[in-house]
């Protein structure tokens, strides 16, 4: 196997086009990963996120564009480039009837210098469920021993599909902090994820996409960075009258923006200062609005989100 | 933006490598053998249905005093043999494969090192290791009821080899256009169907006219080719070119309709 150039980006996507039938799952789509970071391709669900993700892997040919992972072209170069990445899928992929343990040694007997399945095994909190049926794990049991599938072939760089859905607070803290530890050893890490917090606490580089498309990439820092620009949430006793939104941007004036949230939350993104805040409490009393609570704060991710599309990112 | 910690050094620092291609077809031959053999429905498929056929088949016979020009055990051994072969090579890998593409296993092991040859050459190790284990425990059981099989070694492997290829190819087919429910089904039922009207353990004789027919069913050529074999020692070059082009047929279709996940 030839030693890997380390110039060469872990994956570089190039103008990825997919589509099912009628539906455009990815579009024109171009990003790329660094070695040894952690990068979260952020979206909500059916964004194109796992779509891409597949294509890197070599399950699904582009219908236009490129995609090169180490270099390598994932459907081309499959047998080169499988052995030097690692993946897990977002559920399944074992037999029902498998114990993990014997899973996991299956899988890690397929690579040539395998991680010691004991060390993984209690690294993921899975040795006190080695001799039960895949069929028998809990949720969260599943996800891990499938990171730890990902994991046991010592790889380059690992995909990671929603690799703490369904796991318990405390077990996506030792999720993030085992992701963490990969990147402090060289594995680059590529994640998907539909969770803010995730992206915004593991993530060296975000890229942001939506309807398959990619709209913000970043740093977590320079994606929240608003300059002086801060966000006011107005959360209200009863629903806005309807206009609500367009009659306090009027208001504020030009440089503010306003996003319904809800029936009852607005938000405001524009200068952090006092006197935005009084043209907004001013614009309540005016208005016979209630206020319930007034906050200022920093943007957080998934302020930026909702101020790319529109709305939120979690259901 | 790394942290100092870790490097080379690390618990995970990256050292990627496949598996010799041997090593990893042995450990998948292994596992699907393992996987099968602690399947209860399985088991009962590849072992305890044969043996009763067997037993069953070579009391009734007595009992009846069916005309069978030898002695019963040495006509019903050589086609419970070519059951157990059509059990293990198609209806147990059908319904393995059809399950396997359903909970993701196939997609996972598309991501190992393990390629797609590969692991079609495990699956075909796993059922040859279970085969073995099907003919030592049928063969016992059939010489304790005294059964005296000729030496037609050649004809016998070649039928094994051959009908483990025309039926393993057809059940991949069924698994790789049906829901795995719905291969589960038809599996069985096909396997009922051959056991009853196929030739399998009755010689095409018993049947009448119709034999003509079954004689060209993969389960009537399996079953002539063991009973030419162990009956009379000799090879059945027409039964064997029968499976032959079942095997062709069955992969033809199988490499143009089978999805990997």
């Amino acid at each position: 196997m030839p030693a890997s150039d380390p110039t060469v980006p872990a994956v570089s996507v190039d103008g990825l086009a997919m589509r099912y039938g009628d539906k455009v799952a990815v579009d024109a789509l171009s990003l790329s990963v660094e070695r040894h970071t952690i990068t979260a391709v952020l979206g909500p669900n059916g964004a194109g996120k796992t779509t891409t993700l597949e294509t890197c892997e070599g399950y699904r040919r582009p219908q236009a564009g490129t995609v090169r992972v180490l270099g390598l072209d994932p459907i081309r170069d499959r047998a080169a480039l499988l052995p030097r990445i690692g993946v897990m899928l977002q559920d399944g992929g074992a037999w029902s009837g498998v114990r993990a343990r014997e899973m996991l040694d299956h899988v890690a007997r397929l690579h040539a210098h395998p991680l010691d399945t004991d060390l993984l095994s209690d690294r993921l909190g899975l040795a006190e469920c080695g001799r039960t049926p895949y069929r028998r794990l809990s949720g969260g049991q599943q996800q891990r021993l499938g990171l730890a599938m990902a994991l046991v072939g010592r790889p380059e760089i690992v995909f990671v599909d929603e690799p703490t859905a369904g796991m318990d607070p405390h077990a996506r803290r030792t999720t993030w902090e085992l992701l963490e530890e990969l990147r402090g050893d060289g594995v680059t890490v590529v994640l998907t994820t539909h969770y803010m917090d995730e992206a915004e606490r593991l993530a060296d580089q975000i890229h942001i996409i939506d309807h398959g498309r990619l709209i913000a990439s970043g740093t977590p820092l320079e994606l929240t960075r608003g300059g002086a620009h801060a966000t006011i949430r107005l959360v209200v006793t009863r629903p806005f009258p309807p206009g609500s939104p367009e009659l306090l941007a009027k208001a504020l004036g030009e440089h503010t923006e306003v996003t319904q949230l809800d029936a009852l939350s607005l938000m405001v993104t524009g200068p952090a200062d006092a006197s935005t805040l009084a043209t907004v409490s001013r614009w309540c009393e005016e208005n016979d609005v209630l206020p319930e609570s007034l906050t200022l704060g920093q943007r957080n991710l998934e302020d930026v989100f909702l101020q790319l599309t529109g709305r939120g990112l979690v259901p | 933006m790394s942290p100092a910690t870790g490097g080379p050094s690390g618990t995970f620092a990256p050292r990627p490598g496949a598996a010799p291609l041997h090593r990893q077809v042995l450990a998948q031959a292994a596992m699907e053998s393992r996987l099968m053999l602690r399947n209860g429905e399985q088991l009962l498929l590849a072992v305890v249905i044969p043996v009763i056929v067997l037993i069953g088949g070579v009391a009734g016979a007595e009992r009846v005093g069916m005309d069978l020009a030898h002695p019963p055990v040495d006509v019903f051994a050589p086609g419970v043999l070519a059951l157990a072969v059509m059990s293990t090579a198609f209806t147990s890998l059908a319904i393995a494969t059809g399950f396997e593409r359903r909970y993701g296993v196939i997609k996972r092991l598309g991501s190992s090192p393990l390629p797609r040859s590969g692991l079609l050459a495990g699956k075909i190790g796993g059922l040859l290791l279970i085969e073995a284990l099907q003919v030592l425990v049928i063969a016992l059981v059939a010489l304790v009821l005294g059964w005296d099989p000729a030496p037609g070694v050649l004809g016998a492997l070649l039928g094994v080899v051959l009908g483990t290829a025309a039926f393993a190819s057809l059940g991949l087919f069924i698994s790789g256009v049906l829901r795995a429910e719905a291969t589960l089904a038809a599996a069985n039922l096909v396997y009922l169907l051959l056991l009853a009207g196929g030739a399998v353990v009755l010689p095409v004789s018993a049947y009448g006219s119709f034999g003509e027919v079954v004689r060209w069913l993969p389960s009537g050529a399996l079953g002539g080719a063991m009973r030419e074999a162990l009956i009379d020692g000799t090879t059945a070059w027409a039964d064997l070119a029968v499976l032959l082009a079942w095997a062709v047929l069955g992969t033809a279709l199988t490499a143009r309709t089978f999805k990997w996940e």
